[in-house]
């Protein structure tokens, strides 16, 4: 295994107009690496993630300073196009969010097809690619042209991974990809998650403790915008160095 | 004790609630077909009134002067379609642009004076635009034209149709146009390709209900597309119009042409009610999942 940064961050800002919702934070992650993001509700993980890929500055007012190298380039360099950013870095949101009007197949051919890749051999072989792993393929392969919101949430949100799968990301940020979700239809994208590390390096916002405890390598603990403590994730649940981590995590906490 | 008192009291209510349930439902389904009727009756008259008239020669003939009788409105079924196709060509897309300015891009003092100003303009009376367009295009060209009634009419769609986009894809959720920019698409394409795309159906319905309320304006096309009683020249032509020549022959002291005048209306209200059916099939979901 290769563990060479292929993530890092140095002293991300991010800012809502006037209000700070990230506040400096710096950490990197390994390839193929997994690494969770946890905190309590309001201090800034979605915030966070969302400054990987540059989609934070898509909301009205929004805007990010500081240095966010993937593959050693900084995304956050002048020069650097947003849109060529996010087709390496893919992501997952917390609920499940299929096009709409679109089939089963050409949701997860999407980024693709709107990219101009018009062969349809080449189209079908990604889609089925994508969808086995996402571990979804033997639910879908009979009915690929039925509406991608036809399937159930569990169904819907393996869906959008295989979707984010398809244009092949280097790095893959899920906003809490579970917390919609039943237990069984947890179970197996934590499952489908230890397959996907092999290919994509991932970072994950989860408010579920043994979550991060069960997949991930590091641990992130975020409170009002800061980072208080990054560590490997067995240190961080089982010796936390700081008070407020301990107290997060045992559940002593707001 | 209390508990009992509750129960007796709550079921009173109930009954009370699904009797006034009734009552509601029963008066609004009533209300909704007083409704209809206006509808069913201009509907069902002028079909009383205009199929006598109808014949193969009404499509395929021209007026015929005074005194003759016989003859078609055929230039005027086609003066109004060619007047309704150039007029969407720029209508829709500068209607439908509109509202995809005023729904995507951040609001500001811009939008908001875009948003007010397409308000006040789906609020003047036709007739104005009518005169706005004869000052701007008629005068100038010193001629009526098929190009003054088609920009008239065009005029006259775009406010209808920026709000009527712009309402439909402000309820398109943000998450949507999210899940389309993390695939590293660019924004214009996540707003046509997804966003607009995704709600063709639905913004075929605003350019429908656009387009039928076009169709049957008659005081714009007084004074910028005029009449004529032979086949269309040119664009920068007077052209004749099925309302124009309906309002004509109505007005006419002649049974012959009052005759004609209600096949016209006939075949006006057949043409919108087509123009619905046929975007409603074509969009129907059967044919657009495929
Ligand atoms: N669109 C927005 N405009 C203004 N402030 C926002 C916006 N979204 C989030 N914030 C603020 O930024 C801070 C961080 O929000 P963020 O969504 O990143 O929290 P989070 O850690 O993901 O919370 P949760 O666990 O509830 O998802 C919060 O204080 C929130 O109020
Ligand atoms: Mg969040």
């Amino acid at each position: 295994m290769n563990t060479k940064a292929i993530l890092e961050v140095k002293d991300l800002h991010a800012w809502f107009g006037n209000t700070e919702a990230v506040k400096g934070v710096s950490l990197s992650a390994a390839y193929n690496a997994v690494t969770a993001i946890i905190g309590p509700s309001g201090c800034g993980k979605s915030t966070f993630i969302r400054c990987l890929n540059r989609l934070h500055e898509e909301l009205p007012g929004a805007y990010a300073t500081g240095h966010v190298l993937i593959e050693n380039i900084d995304i956050y360099d002048k020069k650097v196009d947003p849109v060529s950013i996010r087709r390496k870095v893919g992501m997952v949101f917390q609920k499940p969010n299929p096009f709409p009007s679109l089939s089963i197949f050409d949701n997860v051919v999407a980024g693709l097809k709107l990219a101009g890749v018009k062969r349809q051999s080449t189209l079908k072989e990604i889609a089925e690619q994508s969808l086995l792993s996402a571990a979804l393929w033997s639910e879908v392969k009979d009915k690929l042209h039925a509406p991608g919101t036809s399937l159930s949430g569990g169904q819907q949100q393996r869906l959008c991974i295989a979707r984010a799968l398809a244009v092949e990301p280097t790095v893959l940020l899920m906003d809490e990809p579970t917390s919609a979700l039943d237990p069984i239809s947890t179970a197996k994208i934590e499952e489908l998650m230890t397959e996907l590390r092999k290919k994509v390096t991932i970072v994950i916002v989860t408010h579920n403790m043994q979550q991060a405890a069960r997949i991930s390598d590091q641990t992130a603990f975020f409170l009002s915008g800061e980072l208080i403590e990054f560590g490997e994730t067995s240190q961080v649940f089982t010796a936390p160095q700081k008070e407020q981590t301990e107290r997060y995590i045992t559940g002593r906490f707001g | 004790m209390n508990h009992t008192v509750l129960t007796e009291h709550m079921t009173k209510k109930y009954q009370q609630r699904k009797i006034t349930n009734r009552v509601m439902i029963g008066l609004l389904a009533s209300a909704s077909c007083i409704a209809l009727i206006p509808l069913l009756s201009i509907f069902i008259y002028v079909l009383a009134q205009g199929l006598p008239g109808l014949n193969l020669n009404f499509f395929t003939q021209l007026p015929q002067p005074i005194g003759e009788t016989g003859g078609g409105m055929a230039n005027s079924i086609m003066g109004t379609l060619t007047l309704i196709l150039t007029a969407s060509l720029f209508g829709i897309v500068w209607g439908v642009g509109t509202g995809l300015f005023l729904s995507e891009y951040p609001p500001g003092r811009l939008s908001n004076v875009v948003r007010f100003s397409a308000d006040l303009l789906s609020s003047i009376p036709s007739i104005i635009i009518g005169l706005f367009v004869y000052t701007l295009i008629v005068i100038p060209m010193r001629r009526f034209s098929l190009l003054a009634g088609a920009v008239a009419l065009g005029i006259i769609m775009i406010p209808t149709l920026a709000r009527s986009t712009e309402e439909l894809l402000r309820r398109v959720p943000v998450h949507v146009r999210e899940a389309g920019l993390a695939l590293g698409l660019p924004r214009w394409k996540v707003i046509l390709r997804i966003v607009l795309l995704g709600n063709s159906r639905a913004i075929s319905t605003g350019i429908i209900l656009a387009i039928a309320r076009v169709s049957g304006e008659t005081a714009p096309l007084l004074f910028t597309s005029f009449n004529n009683q032979y086949w269309q020249r040119g664009i920068d032509q007077p052209t004749s119009s099925l309302p124009v020549q309906i309002y004509t022959y109505a007005i006419s002291p002649y049974e012959d042409w009052h005759q004609q005048a209600w096949t016209g209306a006939l075949i006006l209200v057949s043409l919108v009610f087509m123009m619905n059916m046929m975007t409603r099939y074509l969009l129907s979901p059967r044919r657009s999942s495929k």
